[in-house]
């Protein structure tokens, strides 16, 4: 008998989601805030479960295609924070809106699911699966609202560039299964390691997955939905696009590249490099051009995209505990941000324009300190909690003598910094324009709080994750 | 009693709440939280051993222990009077923006009180991250002051003076990496030990000279300055002369110096080329402002010249082996940073009470000030002639121990130095002959009241202050000689 207790937050969400998607068929349209709760019960009891897993021994099962370990079960629970902020935020947006179906929710909890997969997941299979379980839900929230043409072009262009690049992934994991015999990434790490494989077909399955991946993050030359994408859906989704899939895409790479093919580290560093540099590159000084603030955080998810691989290009524990740590306080300052937007896109009226922001300080202070705070991180600006999670990623380029690419970051961070003060700026130096008021629902008021001073206290006390995120890679 | 802590902490968490309880009592609170800094600082002050070039008051905790951050701060003879000068400078700024100030004052306050915790955790920080933190957070409150409460040019002045100075500062954030990377350690006293080579050297010379140079300024990365000067509000303006230019020459003496003696000798000639354009050409433009502001942001900029110029002008002297005019050079350049503290406040202070009066800052808006506003005329007088470095007050030490020490080197660099005597009186009393004398030029000015009791114990406070150092130098020279003999000989020692 395999050992099942390790999936049980997984079988605890798969079980329950399907309990809300049976109800939602049976509960009324006008009494749509039960089946948020029962989503948001969901998450909470499956977080409770998932945290009760940190710090266990790194266990396998199922025949060596799933297992938990410190890296696992710490970002789970993340992904499973910030989906309940997720929820949380979404709630009024959506409501106000005809996406507020159970299926909405439902979609998102399987996402979710897909995501915790592809972050246990230890064998090439699993990982498919859990990502496809992801993509085909994302897919389909992109689509929800039906009425909306920018929404479907949007849901059209992501499902046919997402399928390419999932091929792009399957055909790269194919051609490793050929050189090297087995799905199973610790059986492909001895193998490589062993060097009897075919290492030529191995590294070009490689590059493919590497494909893959990028298309995946975002990292460029393949970034070109990532605009479009957050642009044309609603705002509600690109929050849960933006936020949470960073981490499981994180862990996706690791069990890939390091757990699977750490062998070939010199050919996926330099890969992994000119993604980088590009990444950043290019990410920054577009999103200075946008005044559409979703295309403009596309672009800015872009850089960072490049600052995350910057740890992974370490090729080192420290590097990885690095890029680990950029992924969880990516997720949670984004969540913010987003946060602050769905607040904003209240009583009809959508929050989509950089001049939507203006003079916000002068119309809900919590608001515009959220925000600020959360634009302060992401340009890397000490004290909060982004400077630290450059800082680590810069010390494990440097630590791997790769100064070129910490040289081109910093200079890009700053490039960057022009267009997160210029947030501030219309938010706190200009007059407002836009005469709606701006009020959050208390609760969503509360997690936004929480959420910006989490982004401010981390900042001063970044140890706690720290340590989670070094004893992952220990 | 962590009673360094206490002094960056006090003003940081007194400003959050400041900020948090709203308008109603911000300016009391805010006083009260500055005399108390300025207490905790004083306690320092007395409690410093000046016979010793050891870090005194020292506190280390493991803050990121699995990338060795540690919270380790400690004061010598270099960070002890500009700890104290940071603290005194911020009891004015609060007086000055008493009545002044009636949009969200308790934001203005409150920015006012944590930017002065910050500066001083720049002053004691002893691990490069945490300096790193300090230096770039002071960013945040002056960009949101100039931004805020600024001129109608605001928003293009604080963006300016942010990215400027960030892109600066994250040079010297890799650098820090890659020493890091060398020694093991963030420890900036570790850092002063460690043998780099030549090309080494010259690399993080370039990244230190690029987050220091900007932020002092220095000619040619001095534009964001005037900008930021004349647009930001009168309290910010001088904070920013009186401590933030301060943190670039502290940070040559604390980094540069120490950590890349040979670089900084091989480029030592380069640097004082570029601060004696500073002194005498950016004295010129001076002389050409029509905005009493930029005159003086521009004479900042001429007078920080001096302090590069005192710093740098040490490698030429140990090339002749004299130790003295060494240590001459280096008191000089402090000396000129605490001097220039409390004229430069003085003097954006002084164009505050007839700004807030006129509402401009145009030399030709004035004229025969002297004739309504007695009391005050005869404070910006005072002020003037020492920024021009009247002997007897203390813009004259800084500048005569520097130019003496340029002497020592070389006869033409001490020359073109001291052309600052003159181009100082020239730019300074002809802006206040312009504005205080002759006739009374207009109704506006006629109609002037003198200054109130709040800006006359004001001014009157920093004129006591430039006074005393004029008259007893030593006051200050005795706290730092133990640190500068000790800077003098580390630097003496080539490191490969």
């Amino acid at each position: 008998m395999d050992n099942l207790a390790i999936a049980t937050p997984e079988i605890f969400m798969l079980v329950a989601t399907c309990g809300v998607l049976v109800a939602s068929l049976f509960v009324q349209e006008d009494n749509r805030t039960t089946i948020y709760w029962a989503a948001q019960a969901t998450l909470v009891v499956t977080l409770l479960l998932s945290f009760g897993q940190v710090g266990d021994e790194a266990t396998t099962g199922f025949k060596g295609a799933y297992g938990i370990d410190g890296m696992s079960t710490v970002l789970k629970s993340w992904i499973l924070i910030v989906a309940i902020g997720g929820f949380l935020y979404s709630r009024d947006y959506i409501n106000e809106r005809d996406i507020a179906r159970g299926e909405y929710y439902v979609l998102g909890l399987f996402g979710v699911t897909g995501m915790m997969i592809m972050v246990s997941a230890i064998n090439m299979l699993t990982i498919y699966l859990g990502l496809e379980l992801l993509a085909l839900s994302l897919y389909a929230m992109v689509a929800l609202s039906r009425n909306n043409s920018d929404a479907s072009e949007a849901a059209m262009k992501y499902f046919v560039l997402g399928a390419l690049a999932s091929g792009m992934l399957l055909y790269g994991m194919s051609m490793i299964y050929g050189a090297t015999g087995s799905l199973s990434l610790s059986t492909i790490h001895e193998i490589l390691e062993g060097k009897s494989a075919n290492s030529i077909g191995a590294r070009f399955g490689l590059t493919f997955v590497i494909v893959g991946i990028a298309f995946k993050l975002g990292a460029v030359p393949f970034h070109m939905w990532v605009p479009d994408i957050y642009d044309g859906a609603p705002t509600s989704v690109a929050l849960f696009i933006g936020t949470a899939p960073k981490i499981a895409a994180f862990a996706m790479i690791i069990r890939l590249l390091v757990d699977g093919m750490e062998t070939l580290s010199v050919d996926w560093q330099r890969m992994l490099a000119i993604l980088a540099a590009l990444s950043m590159i290019v990410g920054n000084l577009l999103a200075i051009a946008q005044t559409n603030i979703k295309r403009m955080l596309a672009y800015s998810t872009i850089s960072h995209v490049g600052f995350l691989l910057l740890g992974i290009i370490a090729a080192n524990p420290e590097g990885y505990s690095a890029s680990m740590f950029y992924a969880i306080t990516y997720a949670f300052t984004t969540l913010a941000v987003f946060g602050v937007l769905l607040a904003l896109s209240r009583g009809g009226y959508e929050a989509v324009n950089l001049i939507d922001l203006s003079g916000l300080a002068k119309r809900n202070v919590l608001l515009a300190g959220v925000m600020m705070v959360s634009m302060i991180s992401l340009a890397g600006v000490p004290p909060m909690v982004g400077f630290y999670a450059k800082l680590v990623v810069l010390k494990a380029a440097v630590g791997s003598d790769f100064l070129w690419l910490a040289i081109v970051g910093v200079a890009m961070s700053v490039v960057g910094a022009f267009y997160y003060l210029r947030i501030i700026k219309l938010m706190f130096f200009d007059e407002p324009v836009v005469p709606v008021s701006a009020v959050a629902a208390p609760d969503v008021s509360a997690g936004l709080a929480i959420n910006g001073a989490a982004v401010v206290l981390l900042g001063v006390f970044p140890g706690m994750i720290m340590a989670a995120c070094v004893a992952a890679f220990a | 009693m962590p009673i360094l802590s206490l002094t960056i902490w006090l003003p940081i968490l007194a400003g959050l709440v400041i900020i948090a309880l709203g308008n109603a009592i911000s300016r009391q609170a805010a006083l009260g939280v500055a005399v108390l800094t300025f207490l905790l600082s004083l306690g320092l002050w007395f409690g410093f051993d000046p016979g010793t070039a050891e870090m005194q008051f020292r506190e280390s905790v493991a803050w990121l222990p699995s990338f060795d951050v540690n919270y380790a701060l400690g004061v010598d003879g270099f960070s002890m009077p500009l700890i104290v000068l940071t603290a005194l400078i911020n009891i004015f700024v609060v007086i000055s923006a008493w009545d002044v100030i009636k949009d969200r004052t308790a934001l203005y306050l409150g920015s006012f009180q944590i930017m002065t915790g910050l500066m001083i955790g720049v002053f004691s920080a002893l691990d490069a991250i945490l300096f790193y933190i300090f230096f770039e957070a002071t960013l945040i409150p002056m960009f949101l002051i100039i931004g805020i409460w600024g001129g109608p040019n605001r928003v293009y002045a604080t963006i300016k003076f942010f990215l400027y100075t960030f892109l600066g500062s994250v040079f010297m954030l890799v650098a820090l990496i890659y020493l890091y990377r060398v020694g093991g350690s963030f420890s900036i006293l570790g850092m002063h030990f460690l043998e780099l080579g030549e090309k080494q050297q010259f690399w993080i010379f370039l990244a230190f000279f690029a987050a220091f140079a900007v932020k002092i300024p220095m000619w040619p990365v001095h534009t964001w300055l005037p900008d930021a000067h004349v647009e930001a509000p009168t309290a910010g303006s001088a904070v920013l002369a009186a401590i933030m230019l301060k943190m670039g020459g502290y940070g040559f003496l604390r980094f540069s110096l120490p950590i890349v003696p040979d670089a900084s000798g091989q480029l030592g000639i380069f640097m004082i080329v570029i601060s004696l354009i500073a002194v005498v050409y950016i004295g010129f433009v001076a002389l050409a402002q029509h905005d009493m502001k930029k005159l003086i942001a521009y004479s900042s900029i001429s007078h920080m010249g001096f302090v590069t110029l005192g710093t740098f002008i040490a490698f030429m002297l140990i090339g002749k082996g004299d130790a003295d005019g060494v240590a001459l050079g280096l008191e000089g350049a402090m000396m000129q940073m605490i001097s220039h503290g409390f004229i430069s406040a003085a003097m954006f202070l002084c164009v505050g009470v007839i700004y807030d009066r006129m509402h401009t800052r145009e030399i030709s808006a004035y004229g025969g000030v002297m004739n309504v506003m007695p009391k005050f005329g005869a404070f910006m007088v005072f002020f003037a002639m020492a920024n021009a470095g009247l002997p007897g007050t203390s813009g004259f030490v800084g500048e005569f121990m520097v130019i003496l020490a340029s002497f020592k080197a070389n006869f033409w660099i001490a020359f073109l130095a001291a052309m600052t005597l003159i181009l100082g009186a020239a730019y300074t009393l002809w802006m206040v002959k312009r504005v205080l004398f002759g006739e009374v030029a207009n109704d506006n000015v006629a109609a002037l009241t003198d200054v109130t009791p709040r800006e006359f114990w004001m001014l009157g406070g920093l004129a006591f202050f430039v006074l005393l150092l004029g008259l007893w130098p030593d006051l200050v020279a005795n706290v730092m000689h133990a640190s500068v003999e000790n800077l003098v000989q580390h630097i003496s020692i080539p490191k490969y």
